[in-house]
């Protein structure tokens, strides 16, 4: 069997840490997520955080915003790379999928999680 | 109408220029001055989607934009003008004077040989000396995150 998916939540402030805690606090799934914090760094400092959870391994990058720090310090270094998707707007959702999916590839684990996570936004 | 905000910020366009600095300015155009950001096409589109519709973003290395500072403070619209680290600043500083008179310190970021100074401003020994000594040259500065927060006078930041 092919190793898992490493899966990273980038973000403003404490979001990325309150996510993947209630992530695995909801799915019993500990050590799937990896929390990246943009606080009080600069960009350069940002983008090796960003290196250092995602690993040389493939994965899925789930960033806050469609735009802003965050992604930018993504997809400056890991745009080159095949093995790892990118997927913006993180929500549970898709997180909650994602941990589930593991075992696929990152471009069909990227798909199947930003298509759940955009499920998951309605007006009820 | 002159430049609102002559910002320096380490994340460049990110939501406290957006929004914290966009909405009440009613900011119309950023100029982002990065000789590296000014010659990568890609980069430059992740940073327009980072901007509402209607605003525009203007991309533009140290050389051109020492020669483009007076037309952009007398640009009709709400402008702001924006780098990423002091150096670039101080250049335009140097290209011209009258436009680039005060400026904030928005977002400088720790690396390692820099202090905190103020939460989102970590500077080294050097960094505050290079800020003080174009101080008295005449550059205004102070330190200010966004707008709701007081500013933060140079002489104020140890």
């Amino acid at each position: 069997m092919s190793e898992l998916l490493r899966g990273v939540v980038v973000a403003h402030g404490a979001v990325a840490a309150a996510m993947v805690d209630a992530a695995e606090q909801i799915s019993g799934v500990t050590g799937a997520l990896t929390p990246v914090s943009n606080t009080g760094c600069d960009r350069g400092a940002l983008e090796q955080r960003v290196v250092e959870a995602v690993g040389a391994a493939p994965a899925v990058v789930f960033v806050d915003m469609a735009a802003g720090s965050c992604l930018t310090a993504v997809l400056r270094q890991l745009r080159p790379r095949d093995d790892v998707r990118v997927v913006t707007g993180v929500n549970l959702a898709m997180l909650l999928d994602f941990v589930f999916h593991r075992s696929l590839p990152a471009v069909d684990a990227a798909a199947r999680a930003a298509a759940t996570g955009g499920t998951a936004i309605r007006i009820p | 109408m002159p430049l609102l905000l002559r910002r320096v910020d380490d994340r460049l366009i990110h939501g406290q220029v957006v929004v914290g600095w966009g909405r009440p300015l009613a900011l119309q155009f950023i100029v982002l001055v990065d000789d590296e950001v000014a010659t990568n096409a890609w980069e430059q589109e992740l940073y327009r989607m980072a901007v509402p519709a209607g605003m525009e973003v203007i991309f533009s290395g140290v050389g051109d934009a020492a020669a483009r500072l007076a037309a952009w403070n007398t640009d009709p619209r709400a402008g702001a003008l924006l780098t990423g680290d002091i150096d670039t600043m101080a250049a335009l500083y140097h290209a011209d004077r009258a436009t680039v008179g005060s400026i904030n310190l928005g977002g400088i970021h720790h690396r390692p040989g820099r202090t905190e100074r103020l939460p989102y401003l970590y500077l080294s020994d050097d960094e505050l000396t290079r800020l003080r000594a174009l101080e008295r040259e005449g550059l205004r500065v102070t330190a200010q995150d966004v707008p709701t927060a007081a500013p933060v006078a140079l002489g104020a930041i140890r």
